[in-house]
C-alpha cells in the first residue's frame, strides 16, 4: 500500500505541477510538452485505480498520436515572444472578464449537479469484479452490448470529421508528377525500348 | 517492509535484463556489420579482438570518451533529454516481454497495449532532438520521421488486432501460449507440430506487413528517411555528437530488438519448440526464444543490405494506400471467418 500511496502522490503532484507549466511556460513547444507530461501522468493515475485499458488508450491516442500532431504544428509556428508580450496589459480586462465568467458558470453548474431519481431507480450493468474478468473485456461487454448505438454514433461523427478535413484540403494541382505503380510495372520491353538505325556522323 | 523486497526483487530482475539486453544489442550490432560485409564482400569489423568481436565495445568506449558538443542555437535542457528520452522508452517496453514462460517482468494484462503506447511514444525523442537542434537538417528530419512513424503505428495496431482475434487476449504470455495449445496443428490433426500453430502461416499477409510495418517504425532501411544522409546529412541526429548520440543509436537498436522479439511473440510462437517432441523440448524456452529473436534480426539485416532506400511519397504511399486498406480488410476477414468456423476463442 505505501508503494501505491507513494506513487499516488508523484503522479499527481507531477500532473497538477505540469498542467500549471503548461499555461505558464514562455515557449509553446515547452507548453505541449508539460501537457504529454501531464497526459502521461494522468495514465499513471489511471494504473493506480486498476484502470489499466483506459491509461494504454490514453496513452496511445492522446500522447502518441494528438499530441504529436499538436507538438508538429507548434514547432512550425514562428512564434515571436516579444510581440506576444506586448498587448498583455491591454488584453487583460477582457481575458479576465472571461475567465471570471467561466469560473461563475462552472460553479453554477458544479453547484446544481444532481442524478436524477428516476435514474437511480432503473437497473444498470452490473461491475463484474475485477478478479472474474479484466476491465478490457468488461469494457467491450458493455460497449458493445448496451452502447452499440452510442459508440457507433461516436464513430461515425469521427468520420464526418476526417472527411471534412480531407475536403477542406484537398486539391488537384494541374502540373504535378505523380507515381503510377501499375503504369511503371506493366510496362514491356516493346513500350519502353525504342530500337534505331542512327545514319553515320549525322545523329539522331 | 514486504514491499521493500518486492521492490528489490524487482530492481533485479530489471538490473539482469538490462545488462543481458545490452550485451545481446553489442553483438546484435555486431553482426548487423558483419552480415552487411557480407553481402557486399567486405569483411566488416575485424581488428578489435579476436575477429573483431570487441568492436562493439570499442565504439562504445570511444563514444563516452569524446566530447559533447551542443549548439550554441540550441535549447540545451530538451536537446540533452531527447537522447534520454528515446534510449530510456525503448528500454521500458522490454518490462512486459516474456522471453521464457513466466520470465517477463511485469506479465499484465494489456501487455500488447502497453508496448504499443511505448512505441508509439519513440517518436518525442525524435522531435525534441529534430527540433532542440535548432537547425535545418535535423527539424526536417524529424519531421518526417515523426510524420512516417504515426503513419506505419496505424498498420501495425492493425495487424496487432487480427492476431488479438485470434488469442483472445492482451496478455504477451497468453499470446505465445495460444499458440502453444491451439491452432492450425491442431486442426489438422498433428498437436505435437506446433510450428503449424504459429501464427505465422495462418495469417501469413498479416505477418509480411507486420515485418515490413516494424522496419518503417524502427527508422531501418530502406525506410531510414529520417536519417537520409544522401540528403539530410544525418537528419535529427547530424547535431548529436559523443554520449547522446550513443544513447540515440542505442535507443534505436532496443527498439529494434522489440520489434523483432514482438513478430517472435505474435507470429513464431515465443519461447515454443517448433516440434513438441522429445530432443526438441529438452532446449528451454528462453533458448528458442533468442533463436528466433535472431532469425528475426537476420531478416531485419538482409533486408538492409539488399534494398535500396524507399523515396518519401512512396513510403508514405506504401502506408497508407497499401497496408491500412489490407490490414483494415484483414480484420474484418479475421473476425468473419472466426465467428463463422467457430473457432473465436471463449471470452
Amino acid at each position: 500500500m505505501t508503494v501505491a500511496a507513494a506513487f499516488f502522490y508523484l503522479f499527481s503532484c507531477v500532473c497538477v505541477a505540469s498542467a500549471f507549466m503548461v499555461i505558464a511556460s514562455r515557449n509553446p513547444v515547452h507548453s505541449v510538452l508539460f501537457l504529454i507530461l501531464a497526459f502521461v501522468n494522468a495514465a499513471g493515475l489511471f494504473i493506480l485505480m486498476g484502470a489499466e485499458f483506459l491509461a494504454m488508450i490514453l496513452v496511445v491516442v492522446y500522447v502518441g498520436a494528438v499530441a504529436v500532431l499538436f507538438l508538429f504544428v507548434v514547432m512550425m509556428l514562428d512564434v515571436d515572444f516579444a510581440e506576444l508580450r506586448q498587448g498583455f496589459l491591454q488584453y487583460l480586462p477582457v481575458g479576465a472578464l472571461v475567465g471570471v465568467i467561466f469560473l461563475i458558470e462552472l460553479v453554477l453548474v458544479v453547484g446544481s449537479f444532481v442524478i436524477d431519481p428516476a435514474l437511480v431507480k432503473t437497473p444498470i450493468a452490473a461491475i463484474p469484479p475485477a478478479s472474474e474478468m479484466s476491465n478490457t473485456a468488461a469494457l467491450g461487454h458493455v460497449l458493445y452490448t448496451r452502447y452499440l448505438y452510442f459508440f457507433q454514433a461516436s464513430g461515425l461523427v469521427l468520420l464526418v470529421a476526417m472527411i471534412g478535413a480531407i475536403v477542406l484540403t484537398l486539391r488537384h494541382k494541374p502540373g504535378v508528377k505523380r507515381q503510377d505503380v501499375a503504369r511503371q510495372v506493366a510496362r514491356t520491353r516493346d513500350t519502353a525500348i525504342e530500337v534505331r538505325k542512327v545514319p553515320f556522323r549525322e545523329g539522331v | 517492509m514486504e514491499w521493500l523486497t518486492t521492490v528489490a526483487i524487482i530492481l533485479g530482475k530489471s538490473l539482469l535484463l538490462l545488462v543481458a539486453l545490452l550485451v545481446f544489442i553489442a553483438y546484435i550490432l555486431y553482426a548487423d556489420r558483419k552480415i552487411w560485409a557480407a553481402v557486399q564482400l567486405r569483411r566488416g569489423p575485424n581488428v578489435v579482438g579476436p575477429w573483431g568481436l570487441l568492436q562493439s565495445f570499442a565504439d562504445l568506449l570511444k563514444f563516452v570518451l569524446k566530447e559533447p558538443v551542443i549548439p550554441a542555437g540550441a535549447n540545451k535542457g530538451l536537446f540533452l533529454l531527447a537522447p534520454l528520452v528515446t534510449c530510456v522508452l525503448a528500454l521500458a517496453s522490454w518490462a512486459v516481454i516474456p522471453v521464457a514462460d513466466g520470465w517477463a517482468i511485469a506479465d499484465i494484462n494489456v501487455g500488447i497495449l502497453y508496448i504499443l503506447a511505448i512505441s508509439s511514444l519513440g517518436v518525442y525523442g525524435i522531435l525534441m532532438g529534430g527540433w532542440a537542434s535548432n537547425s535545418k537538417y535535423p527539424f526536417l528530419g524529424a519531421l518526417r520521421s515523426a510524420a512516417q512513424m504515426v503513419s506505419y503505428e496505424v498498420s501495425i495496431g492493425f495487424v496487432i488486432i487480427t492476431v488479438l482475434l485470434c488469442v483472445g487476449s492482451l496478455n504477451l504470455t497468453e499470446i505465445v501460449r495460444a499458440q502453444e495449445t491451439r491452432g492450425l496443428a491442431t486442426l489438422l490433426g498433428v498437436p505435437w507440430l506446433t510450428v503449424l500453430n504459429w501464427y505465422w502461416l495462418p495469417l501469413f499477409p498479416m505477418f509480411v506487413i507486420f515485418f515490413i510495418s516494424a522496419l518503417a517504425e524502427t527508422n531501418r532501411p530502406p525506410f531510414d528517411l529520417p536519417e537520409a544522409e544522401s540528403e539530410l546529412v544525418a537528419g535529427f541526429m547530424v547535431e548529436y555528437s559523443s554520449t547522446p548520440y550513443l544513447l540515440f543509436m542505442l535507443g534505436e537498436y532496443v527498439a529494434i530488438m522489440t520489434m523483432c522479439s514482438l513478430t517472435t511473440i505474435l507470429f513464431l510462437g515465443g519461447w515454443t519448440a517448433p516440434v513438441a517432441l522429445p530432443p526438441f523440448t529438452w532446449i528451454p524456452g528462453v533458448v528458442w526464444f533468442v533463436v528466433k529473436v535472431c532469425f528475426v534480426f537476420f531478416m531485419f539485416a538482409m533486408v538492409k543490405a539488399m534494398v535500396p532506400r524507399y523515396r518519401y511519397d512512396q513510403l508514405m504511399r506504401l502506408g497508407w494506400k497499401v497496408f491500412l486498406p489490407i490490414s483494415l480488410a484483414a480484420v474484418i476477414v479475421v473476425a468473419a471467418v472466426l465467428q463463422v468456423t467457430g473457432w473465436a476463442p471463449a471470452s
